[in-house]
């Protein structure tokens, strides 16, 4: 009975339309949006991924070996299951170009091709040729296409030579896209394509050198993908293959979209948080002007519940509408964006609606809008008949009743389980949400205590009445001093972490790295290579130090005799091939934490000394016995010892060191650290790479510069996120500000009267706000401190030091935009006459 | 002697305010019988509003008793009270009250709707037509004089046939005119539905027209005379 009436009162109550709803509808939409803007593009590039799986891979299916080629039983089965097999062989090398006597090196990440690539699509080259006739090459010479960002560093022009290891290659063409890229991962080098049967000179591909065979299959259309996966699995994998097909063409890029999408999709969570103090505020403000009409329905013999009900029904429809409104912004910008985003993806992506990422944002807004609004709809319990005769505001209780915090524990906690199940990463979420919980709680108390200073403060400024007046404005019960703290300190304190996390990262990579970071790493150094490779090294002055270590690559398939991504999970050392070493000795500066180092002249079964750090997070115990294929052969070994290894400081770390009879007879190449003064590394380069052109040099300082652009580009990504959740703040500002703008005529009309001039008045104004803000700002600073500081120190494991101007910056920004926002509302009340005021209150 | 529908006995009020804790009002003994028309008057701050709303379960006492048609007022929840009035008391305010949002018929029909009646418009539409408003009964609040608007909030209150009418400064915002036809309104409404009236006034022809006065001095009765024996 009570639900059906108080439907009715909410119906008649919705006719007066939407009138100071606006901020409310406004920040649950956009913070809606934002979360289906970040899902729905998600979902299209996982789409795009799925559709074009294929192309992407370059074949139905993949399979993958790493430092060999297939060997016979598995080129007869990929022969029988395939109607055709085309082999790619993927390694890293050095381009050379001699420019009149002076040769020019560059790193370049090679694909060996046969005839029958591509199996699926077509390359892109400049000028337009197909790749057949690009790779035949002329004058002689075997052809080559190469990206332009190589070409341009060797300083080529079509039709020039360089060389690949021993063999000369005349460029074609420059190679503007190609099919099956993003299924390739991240790579240091620019693309080379080339014959595989045109390297057999090269000198390069030999025994120990670091390479992936790649056999891109083209299935007959019947195929039943799962099974021939686990068939292939079940009699394959333990020798070393890693099969991909369609169904997931670019796992590595799917993955990664993945865990992107869910980091954006939880600042988009803060964002909404934001929203959710101005859709409060809202709420309390709308309830606050209908506290006359609540108290003459209790006159008139309402029941709490039926009142309750009543506001819950409105504010309930108005939520409906800003998420309706959210989602349809946040499903169609994605799709009005289409060509721009796809131009700038190098991956594919199918716009449409997705369902899926618009019912996820629709939980997020209606948790978000239950939980924000519960809190002040509660209120209405409080407001009695004798209202109508007293103030209201001053006998309302602060904390709600036992109930209705149940059921706002009950939503908080049903939100972190959503969003944590929908981000597939329990413990962000909960760093997220309770991050965000930390920053509301410390920002209820600082407006708490701005208002309490402002209290006592306003008798000290006797004699300054524009600052008596912001004092006695922000210490009252109306200014929504509160809101602004909240809303502005919120979405200050995530942009304040976001750019603190940011600097730190690219401090730690840029900044703090190449102190203690090695010039260059060598790799693919033979071994008869070792002896002139050294000598060129340590009569160098300029050169502090060179490391070298045997390097071989495997796959750690068992532990224990069971799967080990069974055991372990999707650890990194188990997922895809890992470099292994060999030792006789225990190197200086490593220390074992568990277990003994074998001794020198130990010929015993198989023993393994395995990194502490990664042995802890896979469980593994000294006496553990792992098997481990190691090009095509499989050894099974037993851990002797667990040793620290600083993967940090960039020099050469191995998770798993070997004793040198265990694998010393397999081919393998050398890898070599070597610290050099900046200046002293091009001829080292040019020396080295014309002595050995098999061996390739990666520059640290360009693989940094790599990684730091990775890292620029998410930075990127997270300050759009963070900026949609400043601008909700902002809008709640705006909102606060509006709100306050009938309380500040009146005001200024009676300030006015007693010989106020404007610019008093309006100085005033300005400072309450400026103080506001720069409060909220500092309590911001704080936040996005501690918050930069946690996410350094326990999540990205890096040192932390406070980026003071960015900190600083976001201050200032806050008090400019509290003043902004303040003075946006300041004209009304200052232009308004006295008299017209005063009227219109009686 | 005939049972008092309203009665206070000892009745204090006290609140807590900014400037400390006021006594509003101090032990108020009062009945008042079935039929009656009482007039309360005094000066600004002497409690007449406080003292009404003591009576119609708007304001908490703070000791003491008070009882309507048999029911401890004292003892009842929010909700409780909230029903009562419902289902036996009008109140009519000096600045009417009524809902913003609703038309006037609406606004007539809520108590009616409250009491979960069927014909709630129905009613509403002739209480309507008994002040003389049946033509505006779609408008709203703010496209009615204040005359009209103290007329529609006269019959809500009256529209759920309460046994008891409050009524606080009925005429106080409205002008000469206004306020007679008021004044009509509501004596005709006592006597057609032979209501128990209190009123609270500052008007010395309105007061003349009760059965009886009370007169409040600092929160204390200070006289109480009988005009005319109620029936």
């Amino acid at each position: 009975m009570s639900t059906r009436i108080a439907w009715r009162f909410a119906k008649r109550e919705l006719r007066g339309g939407l009138h100071g709803f606006r901020i409310f509808l406004a920040c649950l939409a956009l913070g809606v949006a934002a979360i289906a803007a970040v899902g729905t593009v998600r979902a299209a590039i996982e789409a795009g991924l799925a559709r074009e799986g294929a192309a992407l891979l370059g074949g139905d299916a993949e399979m993958r070996f790493t430092f060999r080629f297939a060997n016979e039983d598995e080129r007869d089965w990929m022969r029988d299951n395939a109607l055709k097999v085309s082999e790619i062989i993927d390694f890293r090398s050095m381009a050379m170009v001699d420019h009149d006597g002076t040769p020019e090196h560059g790193l370049t990440q090679i694909k060996a091709v046969d005839a029958s690539y591509p199996l699926i699509g077509t390359p892109l080259l400049d000028p337009d040729m197909p790749l057949p006739k690009a790779l035949a090459g002329e004058n002689n010479l075997p052809g080559a296409v190469m990206e332009r960002v190589l070409v341009d560093r060797l300083g080529l022009q079509i039709g020039d030579t360089f060389r690949l290891g021993t063999q000369d290659f005349t460029l074609m063409a420059v190679l503007i896209k190609e099919p099956d890229n993003a299924a390739g991962g991240f790579s240091f080098g620019p693309r080379t394509i080339v014959r595989t049967e045109d390297l057999s000179e090269s000198g390069l591909l030999t025994s120990g050198t670091m390479f992936s065979s790649k056999y891109r299959l083209d299935l007959p259309p019947d195929t039943d993908l799962p099974k021939l996966a686990e068939t292939a699995r079940e009699k394959f994998e333990k020798s070393g293959l890693r099969w991909t097909d369609a169904r997931n063409g670019a796992p590595g890029v799917a993955r990664f979209v993945d865990r992107l999408g869910a980091f954006l999709v939880l600042v988009g969570l803060s964002g909404l948080a934001v929203g959710g103090v101005g859709v409060s505020a809202a709420v309390r403000a709308y309830l606050a002007e209908k506290t006359s009409v609540i108290a003459t329905l209790r006159t008139l013999g309402a029941d709490r519940s039926t009142i309750f009900q009543t506001y819950f029904i409105q504010i309930g429809i108005l939520s409906i509408v800003g998420i309706t409104i959210g989602l349809i912004l946040g499903g169609v910008a994605p799709l009005l964006l289409a060509p721009l985003i796809e131009a700038n993806l190098p991956i594919p992506a199918a716009f449409t609606i997705y369902p899926e990422p618009l019912a996820e944002a629709a939980i997020y807004g209606l948790l978000t809008a239950l939980i924000f609004t519960l809190w002040p709809l509660a209120r209405t319990e409080d407001v009695r008949a004798a209202t109508l005769f007293r103030d209201a505001l001053s006998s309302a209780r602060i904390i709600p009743p036992m109930r209705y915090l149940l059921v706002i524990g009950l939503g908080l906690a049903t939100l972190i389980g959503l969003a944590s199940w929908f981000s597939g990463s329990p413990r962000l979420t909960l760093w997220t949400t309770g991050g965000l919980a930390g920053a509301l709680v410390l920002l209820s108390i600082a407006a708490f205590l701005i208002q309490a200073l402002a209290k006592r403060g306003a008798p000290l400024s006797r004699g300054r009445p524009a600052l008596r007046w912001a004092l006695a404005a922000i210490s009252g019960p109306r200014e929504g001093a509160t809101s602004v703290v909240l809303s502005l300190g919120l979405g200050l304190s995530v942009l304040a972490a976001v750019g603190q996390i940011d600097g730190n990262l690219r401090q730690a990579i840029s900044g703090n790295l190449p102190d203690i970071a090695p010039s260059y790493f060598f790799v693919d150094i033979q071994k008869d290579q070792m002896d002139g490779f050294t000598e060129r090294l340590i009569n160098d002055p300029a050169v502090s130090k060179v490391e070298s270590a045997p390097m071989l690559r495997g796959v750690i398939t068992l532990i224990n005799g069971q799967n080990a991504i069974d055991v372990v999970g999707e650890h990194w050392v188990v997922r895809g091939d890992r470099g292994i070493t060999y030792a006789r000795d225990l190197a200086e500066n490593t220390h074992l934490t568990a277990g003994e180092w074998w001794a020198p002249d130990y010929t015993g079964p198989p023993l393994i000394s395995f990194a502490a750090e990664e042995a802890e997070e896979m469980g593994l115990s000294l006496g553990d016995v792992l098997t481990i294929n190691i090009l095509g052969r499989d050894i099974t070994a037993t851990i002797a010892s667990f040793r620290e290894v600083d993967f940090s400081t960039a020099g050469i770390g191995f998770v798993l060191t070997l004793n040198p009879a265990a694998v010393a007879g397999a081919p393998h190449s050398f890898i070599s650290t070597v610290y050099a003064e900046e200046e002293a590394e091009a001829a080292i380069l040019r020396d080295l790479a014309t002595a050995y052109p098999n061996i390739t040099a990666i520059r640290v300082r360009d693989a940094i510069e790599r990684v730091s652009d990775i890292l620029a580009s998410l930075a990127a990504a997270t300050s759009y996120g963070a900026g949609a959740t400043l601008l909700t703040g902002f809008l709640v500002l705006i909102g606060a500000a509006a709100a306050g703008e009938t309380a500040r005529t009146y005001e200024a009309a009676v300030l006015k009267i007693l010989g106020a001039s404007r610019r008093r008045i309006l100085y005033s104004f300005a400072l309450r706000a400026a103080l506001l803000g720069a409060a909220a700002g500092s309590v911001a600073l704080l936040g996005g401190i501690i918050g930069g500081w946690a996410v350094s120190t326990f999540v990205l494991e890096t040192t932390y030091s406070v980026i003071w101007p960015s900190a600083l910056g976001i201050v200032g920004g806050g008090v400019l935009a509290t003043l902004l926002a303040g003075l946006m509302f300041a004209w009304r009340p200052l232009a308004a006459r006295p008299a017209s005021v005063l009227r219109a209150r009686e | 002697m005939t049972d008092p529908i309203l009665s206070l006995k000892d009745a204090s009020l006290s609140l807590n305010g900014n400037a400390g804790r006021v006594d509003i009002l101090k032990d108020i003994t009062l009945n008042v019988t079935k039929g009656e028309t009482l007039g309360l008057i005094g000066p600004s701050g002497s409690g007449k509003s406080s003292l009404l709303m003591l009576m119609g379960g708007l304001e908490q006492a703070t000791s003491g008793i008070i009882t309507a048609l048999g029911h401890n007022l004292t003892a009842m929840d929010e909700d409780a009270l909230a029903r009562f009035r419902r289902d036996h008391m009008g109140v009519v305010f000096q600045s009417f009250h009524l809902i913003p949002t609703m038309t006037a018929l609406e606004n007539v029909a809520t108590p009616l709707e409250l009491a979960g009646a069927p014909d709630a418009f129905e009613r509403a539409l002739a209480e309507l037509e008994t002040v003389g408003l049946g033509h505006r009964a779609g408008h709203y609040p703010a496209q009615l004089s204040g005359g009209e608007q103290q007329r529609v909030a006269l019959a809500r209150a009256s529209a759920p046939r309460p046994d008891i009418l409050l009524a606080d400064e009925p005429t106080g915002n409205l002008d000469e005119a206004n306020g007679v036809v008021i004044m009509d309104l509501l004596f005709d409404l006592r006597d057609r539905n032979g209501v128990t009236l209190v009123l609270v006034t500052h008007a010395t022809e309105l007061a003349t027209r009760c059965d009886r006065i009370v007169r409040l001095r600092d929160g204390r009765i200070d006289v109480d005379s009988v005009r005319k024996a109620a029936e």
